[in-house]
């Protein structure tokens, strides 16, 4: 279980949860990345830049 | 086997396409573009790397050099450089035969407006390099034609004034979207939206696309022209046949599985596995 950075709203991770992965807080709707496991962090989501896409 | 998985966020089709992996034993090397540094000559200890990065310029020097040191990557390097530059994808359909929308290309202002002029309205700027239908401008004039160029000039970083500019093709509320996993075409979507850009990330909507012999032909040419592998080809219907409007490269699917039916993230694993 980590805190959502933004609302603080406590956020439990799935099993299959993997560094790297995109949440959305489920309170406050903020885009979170997950920045650890062991122990569980989050921290925003970077703003989109311009070359991202596909 | 050990597979290099380049990445940055992991977004839903990452987490798709780690699951497949993971579900045929394969072992995994995550691979973050932020944490990388490179020295020219080293690599990973890995069979391939595939890449699904959220940057473009990240993925394409990232494999780029990484094979340099001797490991393959999906897609490659070339693939990634010519399909994230709209020009470079327009030059090699042009080379392939393969139909595409008249474009032009302009480095100033003023040649940017007469090749508009050459084209007739309405015409879609874009950016050379771009994704998900952003920074799109639909040209309906010579007054708004004039503006833009201008505001792109001034305020944009020097890639803004390289102007490639493509004649609108009336697509009547949808194009498709089509998916090449090496020489298949095995699926296809349409994206609908009553507005012109029709960009699932636009909020367009994904339906299932039968997979016609012209879909595959065209989608198949497409893919080749840019080098092939693991593509999004994204085309146009008009009264003369399908036109291809881009090819993407680390393409998103996860409102086309549903849709279609197809496991394209499993579809996708089996290929890279077929290759390392």
């Amino acid at each position: 279980m980590s805190e959502c950075p933004v609302c603080a709203v406590q956020i439990t991770f799935s099993n299959d949860t993997v560094v790297g992965e995109l949440l959305e807080c489920p309170d406050c709707g903020t885009e979170l990345e997950v920045t650890a496991l062991d122990p569980p962090a989050l921290a925003e989501a970077p703003e989109t830049e311009e070359d991202w896409g596909e | 086997m050990r597979i290099g998985f380049l990445h940055s966020l992991i977004r839903k089709e990452e987490k798709l396409l780690i699951g497949e992996f993971e579900a045929r034993g394969v072992e995994l090397v995550m691979i973050d573009d932020r944490k990388l540094t490179f020295d020219l000559f080293s690599g990973p200890d890995v069979d391939l790397v595939f890449e699904r990065c959220i940057n473009h310029s990240r993925a394409m020097h990232g494999l780029r050099l990484v094979e340099s040191t001797g490991v393959r990557c999906i897609n490659t390097s070339d693939v990634s450089r010519v399909c994230g530059d709209k020009i470079l994808t327009s030059l090699a359909l042009k080379e392939a035969n393969v139909p595409q929308p008249p474009v032009r290309i302009a480095f100033t202002e003023a040649s940017a407006l007469e090749a508009i002029e050459q084209l007739g309205y309405p015409v879609v700027l874009k950016p050379v390099v771009g994704s998900w239908g952003r920074l799109l401008s639909k040209i309906n004039d010579r007054e708004t034609a004039e503006s833009i160029l201008e505001h792109k000039a001034i305020l944009g970083s020097y890639h803004h004034s390289i102007f490639y500019i493509q004649q609108y093709v009336e697509k009547k509320g949808r194009d498709i979207r089509s998916f090449v996993i090496g020489e298949e075409c095995v699926a296809a979507i349409y994206r609908t939206s009553p507005h012109w850009i029709t960009n699932t990330a636009r909020g367009a909507v994904a339906t299932g696309c039968p997979v016609s012999d012209e879909i595959s032909s065209i989608s198949l040419a497409a893919a080749r022209a840019v080098g092939g592998g693991v593509l999004a080809v994204d085309l146009f219907e008009t009264d003369s046949g399908l036109l291809v409007n881009e090819v993407n490269y680390t393409m998103e699917f996860r409102n086309s599985i549903e849709t279609t039916g197809v496991n394209i993230p499993g579809l996708v694993v089996d290929y890279v596995l077929e290759k390392a």
